[in-house]
């Protein structure tokens, strides 16, 4: 027994159980669960009921049993290429959006330290820029799946993603920049612990969203540009460009586009939770000072996962509400309002602060 | 000037009058016959005459007809009539109200005809299917070729003598230029 | 590639006079497409995210409605016109049953003139709902179209009952109707009627004042007066420039001299305008529907002349008459007097003119269907080039090409 403990207080070790926990019991069922969510979803805002059929037995379980069955269908399809195509390129490129979306959980906290032990992956100083420099890398998988397929509509959606991911990237960090002179530091831990404080004695919490709102509503936006959903997904294109820069993929490889869309979007809600939202901190539960740590431990895991999975299911509902931008019309709107508006967010911030200091 | 088709029951309104004699002024000899079966004007004009009425029947502002409606061609191959194709042209104006029929009559050995596609834009793909369907060579079109047929496709099928289950040759597959094989990573 | 609206200009760059016009990429909007619904094609020359030129090819979907018919009896056309425009085959039905009609110089009785003028508004709202909901799903808002085809469901109920079937109704015959309006049919059309008119309110709401709908489709694929006239733009294209013209109110025909109803004009002709017209449309048929129900009188649905219609069965089996009629109308089919014609009526997209020949047998000579979306997709390079290659597919919807008008 003491073995084992020793064994898990290794820091490696530490760090490889909380990867297991938080990507692999976390992030990816969750991401893969809303694949299923979506067309469920949607189907209740369009009065259709969504897939329920597929079955083991008799047992469907209200669709759930598509995951099982979308998952087998993509391992046994065809493994295509097309003649032309980038060998190495082709077969690379699925993976980059992968790798960004989960390493975008290796900053994120799931619930509050207990002594030495965080629930964080890792906790670096530099935290945020981490984030910036993950989807960076991000664009790189849609760029060379469009530009190495071969094909003319694929380059259409690889150029289209190329120009508005690294467009709306732009905004993201300078929508941020307000966060980070507000609570005075990179590190993510800091950024969460500095909304647990109050303003009003203990009535309000100094969340991110009521002390930058204008700042949410950017980051937001540059976020869901970033995974290319709609509104914003001309790269993506469905009725012009057909599929777009995945056109020419199929089988597992697709899956692996699709997977990283959807952990991509469970990191958005994770990120706007914990930047803006307060991350694991329950508002107010400080006034129980005879709390249990394990309670506390708990409630904070379930604020976390409840205000993740309202920001998915919000994301979603965005998706199946408003209708798509045209490709021109997306860069025109980062460039000439959201750039503006970021900066002024920026000044404002800034005053607010020397003024009050 | 002959009635075409004399029923007992069409009245001749006193606007179809007018609109043909108005053709036979501008135009004399070009009006080979008129009828308004059913209250729709018809006008038979001369195969050289077309281009010049066509004109005059969309600027002059008495008759100003801005929409060219259907262009098509009737095969008289079975009701034994001579000249064998007749090429109907209908004509609608918003102004004064009022639809017209213009027929040309075509021999079957000379089936040649003037194209009007400089007076109304929509008569270049009408013409095309007319080219297609019964082989009427429009003189002076852009760019005559098959539009609802394919290109190889031989014969033009409306006409009376094209059988209904005739079988077309078959069409070898083209070569694609950037023609995508898919396979196995090779 | 010989037709090809080509904009010069663009393949040389204003300031170093550098010819690009080798960077012209060429792209084919090929048959298969998501957005081509109807299948057309549209070989494209981009520059970059811009159309500089287009070529339309159609004819996928020829199946020889024009000769099968010269080779049936006049009353066996009649299911092939139901698949000439199929989201609204009443409409297709009552124009060649009117054309044929006008060829005999008969008119049908007023109960079926008015049940036509139902049913027809029926079919037009289901082409008007069709067209729209293409044209939202496209552009990315899914629930409108799923919204719209749930009340597209409610209107094929009512097709269904009165006909038989959704969309091969086969209802009219010369002279008259097939069938009279089944029991409780006019209640049942009241309650559809206010189901429709919910979902259309909340649509509305929807997506007409979405800044983000109206950037995608105002002034895009707009096209002048001029140019819509020449191009032989009929119905809500036609409309949405500003030419209120629609035949049911120039060259009135059936019962409509007595409905009450409204035209609604466009101003410039960009999609949004075309948008807008279809929806004030659907809202006029729902009145013109809702009059004819109150002033439906009573009587026979079908002529009574001899030797239209197949007599009642205890006439064939009764008298002498009935059953020589019945006999020649089968084995020789109708025979209109000999002569040519044509009738002009509304189609969902624009004006339906059957132009029909008959020399007196039984055989027609010329059966020919002027087809208005022949006209728009002959305008499409116009109305395209100049934009980007994502305004194809509102321009393109807002066409609404039915493929088996177009290619007959």
């Amino acid at each position: 027994m003491e073995i084992l403990l020793e064994i898990i207080m290794i820091p490696a070790v530490l760090a490889i159980i909380k990867i297991v926990v938080i990507v692999l019991l976390f992030a990816l069922p969750l991401g893969t669960f809303l694949t299923l969510m979506e067309r469920k979803w949607s189907a209740m805002i369009q009065d259709r009921v969504g897939p329920n059929r597929a079955n083991i037995g008799n047992f469907t379980g209200h669709g759930i049993m598509h995951l099982a069955a979308d998952g087998l269908k993509s391992i046994f399809k065809e493994d295509t290429m097309p003649k032309g195509a980038d060998g190495f390129l082709y077969l690379i490129a699925p993976f980059f959006g992968l790798i960004a979306a989960v390493a975008t959980f290796a900053i994120i906290p799931i619930a509050g330290p207990i002594g030495d032990f965080t629930f964080q992956v890792t906790d670096i100083e530099p935290g945020l820029l981490f984030i910036f420099a993950i989807t960076s890398l991000s664009v790189y998988g849609a760029v060379l799946a469009g530009t190495s397929s071969n094909s003319k509509f694929a380059l259409l959606g690889g150029t289209r993603a190329s120009a508005q991911m690294i467009s709306y990237e732009v905004f993201m960090g300078l929508a941020l920049m307000g966060i980070f002179m507000v609570y005075g530091t990179t590190r993510v831990s800091g950024i969460v612990d500095g909304q647990n404080e109050y303003w009003f004695g203990s009535l309000i919490p100094m969340w991110g969203v009521f002390t930058q709102p204008l700042g949410f509503v950017l980051f937001f936006t540059a976020l869901v540009a970033e995974t290319k959903r709609a509104p914003f997904d001309a790269p993506e294109g469905e009725s012009e460009i057909v599929a777009g820069y995945f056109l020419e993929y199929s089988g597992m490889r697709w899956a692996a586009f699709m997977l990283a869309e959807y952990v991509a979007l469970v990191g958005v809600a994770s990120l706007i939770t914990t930047l803006f939202f307060g991350g694991y901190h329950v508002p107010w539960l400080h006034l129980w000072e005879s709390a249990p740590q394990w309670l506390v431990t708990i409630l904070q895991i379930i604020k976390f996962s409840v205000f993740t999975l309202f920001f998915c299911w919000f994301q979603i509902q965005l998706r199946w509400t408003v209708p798509k931008f045209r490709f021109d019309q997306t860069m025109a709107l980062g460039w000439k309002k959201l750039l503006p508006l970021s900066l002024i967010n920026l000044f404002v911030t800034a005053f607010v602060i020397l003024a009050f200091a | 000037m002959s009635e075409e088709i004399s029923t007992q029951e069409t009245e001749t309104p006193p606007e179809a009058c007018e609109l043909t004699t108005m053709l036979e002024q501008e135009f004399p000899g070009a009006v080979t016959g008129f009828h308004s079966h059913r209250g729709d004007e018809t006008v038979i004009i001369e195969r050289s005459a077309l281009e010049s009425v066509c004109r005059f029947l969309r600027d002059d502002s008495r008759c100003s007809f801005e929409i060219m409606m259907d262009l098509t061609a009737v095969d008289r191959l079975e009701m034994n009539e001579t000249p064998r194709f007749e090429i109907v042209y209908h004509f609608k104006s918003l102004t004064h109200a009022r639809r017209l029929r213009l027929k040309v009559r075509l021999a079957e050995d000379d089936c040649k005809i003037a194209s009007i596609h400089h007076l109304w834009k929509a008569v270049d793909w009408y013409e095309r299917e007319c080219f297609d369907m019964f082989g009427i060579v429009f003189e002076g079109h852009p760019d005559l070729r098959r539009i609802l047929m394919y290109d190889e496709f031989e014969g033009h099928p409306l006409r009376k003598d094209y059988p209904i289950d005739k079988q077309q040759p078959l069409v070898e597959l083209k070569e694609v230029e950037e023609r995508h094989v898919y396979g196995r990573h090779a | 590639m010989t037709d090809m609206t080509v904009l010069q200009s663009r393949s040389e760059d204003a300031s170093t006079g550098e010819d690009f016009s080798a960077s012209v990429m060429s792209i084919e909007i090929g048959p298969a497409h998501p957005a081509m619904h109807g299948i057309v094609r549209l070989t494209t020359q981009l520059d970059g995210e811009l159309i500089v030129g287009m070529e339309a090819e159609i004819g996928y979907l020829h199946r020889g409605f024009e000769k099968e018919s010269e080779n049936s009896k006049w009353i066996q056309v009649i299911p092939y016109t139901d698949r000439l425009n199929y989201v609204s085959p009443l409409l297709c039905n009552i124009g060649y049953s009117m054309a044929v009609e006008k060829l005999y110089g008969i008119e049908a009785p007023r109960r079926a003139e008015f049940t036509r003028v139902i049913m027809g508004e029926i079919s037009r709202i289901t082409d008007h709902l069709t067209c729209l909901g293409a044209v939202a799903m496209e552009i990315g808002a899914f629930t409108f179209f799923l919204w719209f085809i749930k009340a597209r469901e409610y209107l094929w109920e009512l097709v269904e009952e009165m006909t038989g079937a959704r969309l091969t109704t086969n209802w009219t015959r010369f002279g008259g109707n097939a069938f009279d309006l089944p029991d409780g049919f006019l209640s049942d059309l009241s309650d559809r009627l206010a189901k429709l008119k919910e979902v259309l309110t909340e649509c509305d709401k929807l997506l007409t004042r979405n800044k983000i709908f109206i950037d995608r489709v105002k002034d895009v694929g707009a096209i002048s007066k001029e140019d819509a006239l020449s191009y032989g733009f009929t119905g809500p294209m036609l409309r949405a420039c500003g030419i209120p013209f629609d035949v049911r109110r120039a060259d009135s025909y059936s019962v409509y001299d007595e409905l009450d109803f409204e035209i609604p004009v466009g101003s410039t002709g960009d999609c949004f305008d075309r948008f807008l017209v279809r929806m004030e449309e659907i809202r006029q048929s729902i009145s013109i529907i809702e009059q004819a129900a109150d002033k439906m009188p009573e009587g026979p649905f079908m002529t009574d002349e001899r030797m239209m219609h197949y007599p009642d069965k205890k006439d064939v089996y009764g008298n002498i008459e009935g059953l020589i009629d019945h006999f020649k109308l089968v084995m020789e089919g109708h025979q209109p007097p000999a002569g040519e014609i044509y009738m002009p009526t509304e189609g969902g997209n624009g004006e339906i003119g059957f132009y029909l020949v008959s020399d007196g047998s039984g055989d027609p000579v010329r059966v020919r269907m002027r087809p208005p979306c022949f006209n728009f997709v002959a305008a499409m390079p116009a109305m395209t080039v100049g934009h980007y290659v994502a305004d194809i597919v509102p321009i393109f919807g807002s066409v609404n090409m039915i493929g088996g008008e177009l290619d007959r």
